[in-house]
This record gives structure tokens, C-alpha cells and sequence, in this order.
């Protein structure tokens, strides 16, 4: 018996249907979001990252699960919690690490830092820091999509995954951005990665109906809700929606729900849930079930966990040393990038 | 040369940028079936369709954020919103992504949108609907900000913002709407410059937008008082053409500024401010300005007269000057 507010679900299980290559490549995303996190919130107590720091420590099932359903030609938005979404879509580490630093060799000169990470040759459209604000671009990458006469190169049109947190619900945008896209039939795929607080408030304090589902269901958009701890149930979940939008039949609202293991940002004490909580959900890490499962499935070895851990390390530890060594774009520089250059469109 | 009203002038704007580019698309509240809260865009559904003349739910914030995903994904949207009073609740997009977007990507991504508006008051429509907030955005960086005054404009400005970029913001005067005037047989403007439309030696009046027809009523007033007035049409808003303003000024040595925003940090404020840092020593005479009263925009029309700008108002604060 559980006495915690929100109790975790139970622990994934059942066969892990993928070979072992794929298996181990959706393992090895995830541990590089964890291990690239665990450096950031090192680096940020050292200094070397500033300003606002949200990390994905928990929720990794979601991004990786979910993008490895996409294809390269898809349109990506996320949220300011995106190192994850970034590194799967194929951002380089360093480049990454060198936004967070600051350094002109990030994906934004350093313009952007943490919460702004935007890749145009792998279609990441941001990086939003205004919750629900990335909804209605979702809306317009896919209505471009829609209006554009020439159909994808896989035979259906390009899916636009939109992210966002459970506290997006709340706003105005999500509703809106939810009709536009239902109303007008848009390639859209809303994944909202349900964690179960807005910052510190939690689900059922801020909202009347907190079966977010319900909210899709009222503009007529179908709804789907998977367990976000569990990367098989994620990654089929939205193979499924994804099918489904881009084969025109409108969008989909997906509820990935998840909990965030760490704090909002760094400067969160969370005094809003309970330790024994987080404790609880921590046995449901998506990592280590899904390392167990390969284990007992025989897809997977501890010595070859460890060597994928290690070349994980490698990848962080150079992708530091990348960001320590890049440099600082000069003053002389900071009115660049307000206006298109002439020319340059 | 030909004979035309604002409103004609912008639908042929429209109608001219759908037939030439298949990436461009209307979106906005009832421009479709309804013709266009001011009739601007009355007839183009029939001519492009659906698709292309899109009529949106009353959704500001989703449907301007949506133009700026279909900017990125290739198109070149005409966002209108109805009237500037409604853009307050379509301003996080406009803000914190439109404007934001190229700077915070380092380059990577530019969102070449347009969105129209109609703005000003003088119509009896009361407080909600007569705000004038076209100097707020004329503050913010990574967006342009155009005001058409003329016929000219009207038909004009809207091929080079859709060539531009980068986000452009028009606001159309809805007292305008109405105003005929000749269309000079010219292929085209510029969206960079201020124009002088009269020209003066004795003083220059600053002004843009609806006020504009003000201004040239009160040089004429003046002119019967054998006071010269210039005066300068912003045309746009954002970024200023100061070498114009700062000309007019050093040849007439003395300014007034006419805003039809709210004079508490309008856009009258900035105009004077570089004035005074940029042409302090040709000036004869302290600077003056005629704004909006700091009161909401009433609905009875003496009041509501008595609230904004007004050619007699002009004369005074020109006379003024003089004294």
C-alpha cells in the first residue's frame, strides 16, 4: 500500500519488442541525456552554466521513445525542459554543451542557453520558455505542411511533434492551438509530458478535470495515454499516433505521463511533494527497468552495459572539453541576428 | 493616376501579393465569408478560395502564433488581426516568438511574417476598441513596424513587407478606410523612409497614421496665418528614419510631434528624445507635442473629440512656438 499523493504506476513489463541493436540504441539515448544532466547540474554548482537549468533526469522515456518514432523529415517543438529532445534529434553534445556555456560554438552562438536550443538541418524549432508557447507554431509548421502541394518523401505528410508540460494544459494557448489543429485537420502530434506538476503545483490543484485526455476529446481529436516510464509503451503509443496524422486523418493528443525526478530548475527547494514520492517513482526510473528487462531478455550484458556507459562518459567528457575550449563571440557582435541580414534570405 | 480609397488600395495590395506569390494566405477573423470586419478583404474569397482567404475562430493568440509555425514551414502568411485592441491578446506571440525568434536561434530560423491591423480611434467606439498602441511595438526589437497614411502606401507597402524576412507589423488607421486619393502611376515604395508630404520652412510637423490628414488640415490652417508648415510622414514606425525627421528639423528649427497614442512614453516621447540628442543646437524653440489625452477614449463625440489629436490642437501647440 502507498500513501504518496500521486503513486507511481506499475513497474513496466512484459517482452521488449525490438532487436537488440534498436533496443540498445533507445537505452543509449536515454543514458546520454542522463549522464550529459548529471554533468550540466555539476557544471551549474561550479559556475559554468547559468541562468535557468531544467533538467529531463526521469522523464527520458518520453523524448527518446517518441522521437525514435519520427522521421528526420518531421517538425520538432519543444519546451525550455529540451537538452533531451535536442541531443535524440542529433544535435552534436558539444555544440550543446557550448549553448549552455555560453560560447559561440553553441547551436545559438550562446544566444539561447539552455532553454532556447533550436537546430535547423534537424528541423528542432526550439527551445520555447513561454509555457504553451510553442503550441501555435505547431499549428502553423503543420498547416504549412497541409497547404504545401508536394506530399513527404515517405509517401504522407510530415508529422510536427509539438511538446509540452502537463501545466500547458492551463493556458489559453493549448485550447486554441487544439481547435485550430482539429478544426482544420493539421499534421499535428501533441505529446504532452504529463509530470504531474506545473512547476509546484500539482495536477489536481490546478486543474477541474485532471484527465488531461478529456481535454483532447472535447475538440474531437483523438486521445491516447501511455505510461511515460516506460519507453516501449511510449515509443508504440506514438508510432501508432504518428501513422495516424500523417496519413491525414488529423491530429492526435498524446499523454505520456511521467514524473521529473529532479527539481524544477535549480533554484527549487520542493517543498510542494513528498520525498517519499520521488522515492517511490525512482524505482520506476526508465533506465534501470528497461537495462533489467534487456538483461532477463538476454539482449543485454552487464559488461555491455558497461562499455555503453562508458563511451556515454567519453561522449559527455568531450563534449565539455568541446565547450571549455570554444570561445566567447565578441561585443563587437551583439546586435547580430535581430534582423535577416540583406541578402541572407 | 488614379482615383481610389485606402480600403481599395490595401485589397489591391492583397490581391496583387495572392495572384503573384502561392505561398502567401490571409488568416483572420471573418476575412473570408463576412468580406472583412472593415471590408478590406471583400471578394478575395471567391477569387482564391478557402484555403488561401482563411477565416479563423476568435483565437488571436493561436492563430497569429500559427502564422508565424506557417512563416517557418515556408509560407508567407497576411495575419489580420482585427483591430490592435485584440493584438493585446495575441501579444506573447507576437513578442516573446515573432520578434525573439531569429535572435534566440542565433541566426538559424527568420520568421517572415506580415500581420495587418486596424487601430485608432475617432469613430465612437469607445474605450475597448480605440486604443493606439502602435508605439508600443515601435519599441521592440526584431520586428518592423509600418503605419500607410496614404492611398499610396495603402496599395504599396505590403509587396516589400512580404519581401522582408523578417516579421512585419501594418497598422491601417481605421478613420482611413474611407480617405480617397490619387495613386500615382509608381511601381512600388519603400518601407525604410520618412517622406516629407508638405513642404515647409517655419516649423515641421512630426506625425504618421491618422493623423497625417490632421496635420496637412492644420498646415493649412497655418499657412492662412503665414506660418510655413512642414510636414513629415513617418511611414514607418520602427526602425525610425531619424536623418528625415533630424533634415526637417535643422531647416525649420522648431517641432511639434503628433501621436495619437497616449503621450506618457509614446512614441512622440522617443521622436522628441532624439531630436534633442541628435539636432538640440538648431532648434529655436522648445519642442512640443499634441497626443491623446491620459484618459480611456470616451463614447460621446464631444469628448471623445476633445481626447485625441485635433488640427486645432496643432495650430495651438504650433502657434505656441511662436509666442
Amino acid at each position: 500500500m502507498t500513501s504518496v499523493d500521486h503513486p507511481a504506476p506499475p513497474p513496466p513489463s512484459g517482452p521488449v519488442p525490438y532487436d537488440k541493436t534498436f533496443a540498445l540504441t533507445l537505452l543509449t539515448d536515454m543514458l546520454r541525456i542522463r549522464r550529459l544532466e548529471e554533468k550540466a547540474a555539476e557544471l551549474y554548482g561550479a559556475g559554468k552554466i547559468r541562468g535557468f537549468l531544467h533538467l529531463y533526469i526521469g522523464e527520458e522515456a518520453v523524448g527518446v521513445g517518441a522521437l525514435h518514432a519520427l522521421t528526420p523529415e518531421d517538425n520538432i517543438v519543444a519546451t525550455y525542459r529540451e537538452h533531451g529532445h535536442a541531443l535524440v534529434r542529433g544535435m552534436d553534445m558539444g555544440v550543446l554543451m557550448a549553448e549552455m556555456y555560453g560560447k559561440r560554438e553553441g547551436c545559438a552562438r550562446g544566444r539561447g542557453g539552455s532553454m532556447h536550443l533550436f537546430d535547423a538541418k534537424t528541423r528542432l524549432f526550439g527551445g520555447n520558455a513561454i509555457v504553451a508557447g510553442g503550441l501555435p507554431l505547431a499549428v502553423g509548421l503543420a498547416l504549412a505542411e497541409k497547404m504545401s502541394p508536394k506530399v513527404g518523401a515517405q509517401g504522407g505528410r510530415r508529422v510536427t511533434a509539438c511538446f509540452f508540460g502537463d501545466g500547458a494544459v492551463a493556458e489559453g494557448a493549448f485550447h486554441e492551438s487544439m481547435n485550430l489543429a482539429a478544426l482544420w485537420k493539421l499534421p499535428v502530434l501533441f505529446c504532452c509530458e504529463n509530470n504531474l506538476y506545473a512547476m509546484g503545483t500539482a495536477l489536481e490543484r490546478y486543474e477541474s478535470q485532471t484527465d488531461l485526455c478529456q481535454k483532447a476529446a472535447s475538440y474531437a481529436m483523438p486521445a491516447v495515454a501511455a505510461d511515460g516510464m516506460d519507453i516501449v509503451a511510449v515509443h508504440e503509443a506514438v508510432k501508432v499516433a504518428a501513422a495516424r496524422v500523417r496519413a491525414g486523418a488529423g491530429p492526435v493528443f498524446l499523454e505520456l505521463r511521467t514524473y521529473r525526478f529532479r527539481a524544477h530548475s535549480m533554484f527549487d527547494a520542493e517543498a510542494y511533494r513528498q520525498k517519499a514520492e520521488v522515492e517511490e517513482w525512482k524505482t520506476r526510473g526508465p533506465i534501470h527497468t528497461f537495462t533489467a528487462r534487456l538483461k532477463a531478455e538476454g539482449k543485454l550484458t552487464e559488461e555491455e552495459f558497461l562499455a555503453l556507459d562508458a563511451a556515454v562518459a567519453a561522449e559527455v567528457a568531450a563534449a565539455v572539453a568541446y565547450a571549455e575550449a570554444g570561445t566567447w563571440e565578441p561585443v563587437a557582435d551583439l546586435l547580430r541576428d535581430v534582423h535577416t541580414p540583406e541578402g541572407a534570405a | 493616376m488614379s482615383r481610389i480609397s485606402y480600403r481599395e488600395a490595401l485589397r489591391e495590395g492583397l490581391r496583387e501579393a495572392l495572384a503573384n506569390d502561392p505561398r502567401v494566405f490571409l488568416m483572420g477573423e471573418d476575412v473570408g465569408r463576412y468580406g472583412g470586419t472593415y471590408a478590406v478583404s471583400k471578394g478575395l474569397l471567391g477569387e482564391f478560395g478557402p484555403e488561401r482567404i482563411r477565416d479563423t475562430p476568435l483565437s488571436e493568440l493561436g492563430f497569429t502564433g500559427a502564422g508565424i509555425g506557417a512563416a517557418l514551414g515556408g509560407m508567407r502568411p497576411i495575419v489580420e488581426v482585427m483591430t490592435v485592441n485584440f493584438s493585446l491578446l495575441a501579444l506573447d506571440q507576437i513578442v516573446n516568438t515573432a520578434a525573439l525568434y531569429r535572435h534566440m536561434s542565433g541566426g538559424q530560423f527568420s520568421v517572415p511574417l506580415v500581420i495587418r491591423m486596424a487601430t485608432g480611434a475617432g469613430r465612437q467606439v469607445a474605450a475597448q476598441h480605440s486604443h493606439s498602441f502602435e508605439g508600443w511595438y515601435a519599441g521592440i526589437p526584431g520586428i518592423k513596424v509600418l503605419a500607410p497614411a496614404t492611398v499610396e502606401d495603402a496599395r504599396h507597402m505590403l509587396a516589400p513587407a512580404l519581401a522582408d524576412p523578417d516579421p512585419v507589423l501594418i497598422f491601417e488607421h481605421a478613420g482611413l478606410y474611407n480617405m480617397e486619393g490619387d495613386l500615382p502611376d509608381v511601381p512600388g515604395v519603400d518601407i525604410r523612409s520618412a517622406q516629407v508630404r508638405r513642404a515647409g520652412k517655419d516649423v515641421v510637423i512630426v506625425t504618421y497614421g491618422g493623423s497625417l490628414p490632421k496635420a496637412l488640415q492644420a498646415a493649412e490652417m497655418l499657412a492662412a496665418d503665414g506660418i510655413a508648415a512642414e510636414v513629415v510622414d513617418l511611414r514607418v514606425l520602427r526602425p525610425l528614419d531619424d536623418a528625415t525627421i533630424i533634415a526637417s528639423v535643422a531647416k525649420c528649427r522648431r517641432a511639434v510631434i503628433v501621436d495619437e497614442g497616449w503621450r506618457s512614453v509614446s512614441l512622440a516621447a522617443e521622436i522628441m528624445a532624439r531630436i534633442m540628442e541628435q539636432a538640440f543646437f538648431e532648434l529655436d524653440a522648445p519642442l512640443a507635442r499634441v497626443c491623446s489625452e491620459e484618459v480611456p477614449v470616451p463614447y460621446a463625440k464631444h469628448m471623445e473629440e476633445a481626447a485625441l489629436p485635433q488640427p486645432e490642437k496643432i495650430v495651438a501647440a504650433v502657434k505656441g512656438l511662436f509666442a
